[in-house]
């Protein structure tokens, strides 16, 4: 892991290992019974399926539901292909964590699944990602963005209060509004999200006709507009407990820790099926990192979660499955203990026990 | 003592001071042992520092001096008097004031939003490039170019009888061009390069990621500059607006062509406001150009007085400048 040493030329011969996604008939991969079976389970070669068993401390009762494919996907920044023809389910109630050396292309790869490759120029892609079946580049991106979060390794909160972050994510954009609804009809989060708007706009209405009342009390009550959904965001990023007695501080006078679970409360806020954190502690202290790692495995149940990260005990310690990416291919992709314990792939083995990276 | 012993003893003596016979680090240098063509362009730098505060120096105490006998209150609060050739008639300078104040206000009211607007599109969209191109060398031109020139040009523009609205037209039919709004529209000019550069600059400080945080959310690009980015720029946005009052502050020439040389302020016939926007009047500079040696006034020591008024008006403008540039202690810093 010498920092200064540059990662290997040579391209790596791959030797199709049964772990590697892409190698696998598409069949496999679309069954819809598809929740507890790894990959590397359903080719079922060498022993290696019993893996996914022996790791009960993190599979413990759980379902994973498939809500994201990367299929044969390719991504160039000018003329140059970063990600090489990578496949890779995301699947909700699982963590999945991307290593690899750096320039391996797991960044742009996440940044790919919401289409924020797209904000630089010169980027492109090939090959499909869909979300719940749907082809991405069809969904319009401020409502996909909206489905599909993002937490960046810097601590990114905005030049606002604590609560005022928050809210300015549930805002929807008037673009996306429309598409937002469309989704709701058959998104049962989404109802829950809109019952509760609801109720606020009711409030509010309340308030309007509510006639003579102390100006105070109007203040106070002027400031529900999303509060239910802003304390639980905050809960949710188990922030809320540090910052409940001002809400209304400067987001950024917050510690670097509680910034960034700030930044995860707010891509929760506005439901998103899926979570992309590029590596988020990179920036934190062990404290914070801690608390950011139970966080996320806390959080895997209700959405998927797609992790960069450098850092191989986090990986260890968060993620479920793990694709281990280098010089922008998908090398392998397994269980959380199949690529740290009993890798197939000898560049796994030797990334994973620290050659190189 | 050698190298080796003094590590020995830092090594032993823990965190109490060193040793009494420690060789002392060198103060500096002296200049003298310098090579003779540094030693002299070392003097000639410190000779231009102190010459630099002496001319400052010398300004405001000059000012001063030749003012501070007549330095009443009154005079700020007196308008002047058309008829008065001398001292003791002439008047104070409140219409002077008056008109340096409306005329800024003006001119940043029109400054501040297109100067915005500008920096945004440059920074965040830029696109066609050949186009962001051509504005930036457009705000590059009207940076350098000097206000005499804009002045002219307005004079020009506004003479067209499509504009004769903007000020007042003689009975002869001609466009007179001299009004406030004239004269704010154009000083408006001079300060908007000011706005954009230091806008832009404060953009670009904000990084890359927090943009991103913010399009991951959902957001379009136009809900981002506005709620994200222009308040994180929000110091740098208020000192290049500062500065840009400031330069019209000091500006004489588009005074004295666009807006006349009526010491008093003259409105045009017609509603309230808008007749004071078409009418005429005068500004601290023009005050003292009228009133010094040089101008046709005759009333040099209140020339002097307004001087010394402008002068601490401009500083004052300048040190909040540089307060708002520096913003608070906890300013907006992301790690980049």
């Amino acid at each position: 892991m010498d920092p200064v040493m540059p990662p290997p030329i040579k391209r790596i011969v791959l030797d199709r290992t049964p772990n590697v996604v892409d190698g696998l008939p598409r069949q496999d991969l679309e069954r819809p019974t598809s929740e507890q079976a790894t990959l590397g389970h359903s080719t079922g070669a060498d022993g290696v399926a019993t893996s996914d068993d022996a790791i009960t401390y993190k599979a413990s009762a759980r379902q994973a539901i498939e809500r994201m494919r990367i299929e044969s996907v390719w991504l160039a920044y000018g003329e140059r292909w970063v990600v090489r023809n990578v496949s890779l389910p995301v699947r909700q109630g699982e963590v999945l964590g991307l290593i690899g050396a750096s320039g391996s292309g797991k960044t742009t790869l996440l940044r790919s699944l919401n289409r924020l490759t797209e904000v630089t120029a010169g980027a492109a892609r090939a090959g499909q990602i869909t979300l719940d079946g749907t082809e991405i580049g069809g969904i319009e991106v401020t409502a996909l963005r909206r489905r599909i979060s993002m937490v960046f390794q810097q601590p990114n909160p905005f030049p606002m209060s604590i609560y005022d972050n928050v809210v300015y994510a549930l805002e929807e954009q008037r673009r996306g509004r429309r598409h937002a609804q469309e989704d709701n009809e058959r998104r049962s989060e989404r109802d829950e999200r809109d019952e509760r708007n609801e109720r606020n706009e009711r409030d509010e209405r309340d308030e309007r006709q509510g006639g003579l009342r102390l100006p105070g009390a109007r203040l106070r009550r002027g400031r529900r507009r999303h509060e239910d959904a802003v304390i639980t965001a905050l809960q949710r990023a188990g922030l809320y407990d540090e910052v409940a007695d001002d809400l209304d501080r400067p987001a950024l006078s917050l510690s670097g820790g509680q910034q960034q679970r700030l930044c995860i409360a707010r891509s929760l806020a506005v439901r998103p099926e899926v979570l992309l954190l590029d590596e988020p502690c990179s920036a934190l202290d062990p404290i914070s990192t801690a608390k950011i790692e139970e966080l996320i495995v806390a959080l895997r149940e209700s959405v998927a979660i797609v992790i960069v990260t450098h850092n191989m005990q986090q990986a260890r310690r968060v993620a479920d499955h793990v694709a281990f990416m280098h010089l922008g291919e998908l090398i392998e992709y397994g269980t959380c203990e199949q690529i740290f314990e009993r890798s197939l792939h000898s560049r796994t083995r030797e990334y994973v026990n620290g050659e190189f990276g | 003592m050698s190298t080796t012993a003094i590590l020995d003893q830092d090594l032993g003596g823990g965190p109490s001071a060193p040793p009494a016979d420690a060789p002392r680090p060198a103060r500096r240098d002296s200049v003298r042992a310098w090579p003779l063509p540094d030693q002299i362009a070392y003097w000639l730098c410190w000779a231009a520092g102190i010459a630099m505060c002496l001319i400052a120096l010398g300004t405001v105490l000059f000012m001063l001096l030749k003012g501070i006998s007549y330095l009443k209150l009154s005079l700020l609060v007196t308008s002047p008097k058309a008829s008065g050739f001398n001292q003791a008639t002439s008047g104070g300078f409140l219409d002077p004031i008056e008109g340096t104040l409306l005329l800024t206000a003006i001119g940043t009211v029109v400054a501040a939003p297109i100067g915005i607007a500008v920096a945004s599109w440059l920074t965040e969209y830029g696109r066609p490039s050949w186009l962001a191109r051509a504005v930036d060398s457009a705000v590059e031109m009207v940076a350098g170019a000097p206000s005499v020139v804009l002045a002219l040009f307005g004079l020009l523009v506004f003479s067209r009888p499509a504009l004769a609205f903007l000020s007042q037209t003689s009975a002869g039919g001609s466009v007179f061009a001299r009004s406030f709004i004239n004269a704010g529209l154009i000083m408006s000019l001079i300060a908007l390069p000011l706005i954009v550069g230091s806008t832009r600059e404060a953009l670009s400080q904000v990084p890359r990621h927090v943009r991103e945080a913010s399009y991951a959310l959902g957001k379009t690009k136009a809900t981002t500059i506005w709620r994200v980015l222009l308040p994180a720029s929000r110091p740098g946005i208020a000192s290049g607006i500062t500065l840009g009052m400031g330069r019209i502050i000091g500006d004489t020439a588009i005074v004295v062509f666009l807006l006349g040389s009526t010491l008093r302020i003259e409105p045009a016939s017609g509603a309230p406001v808008l007749s004071l926007l078409r009418g005429t009047g005068s500004t601290l500079t023009s005050y003292v150009y009228e009133n010094s040696p040089a101008g046709e006034g005759d009333a040099p020591q209140k020339a002097y007085v307004a001087a010394f008024v402008l002068l601490m008006l401009v500083l004052a403008i300048n040190a909040l400048a540089m307060r708002l540039g520096r913003g608070k202690g906890e300013a907006v810093r992301w790690t980049r």
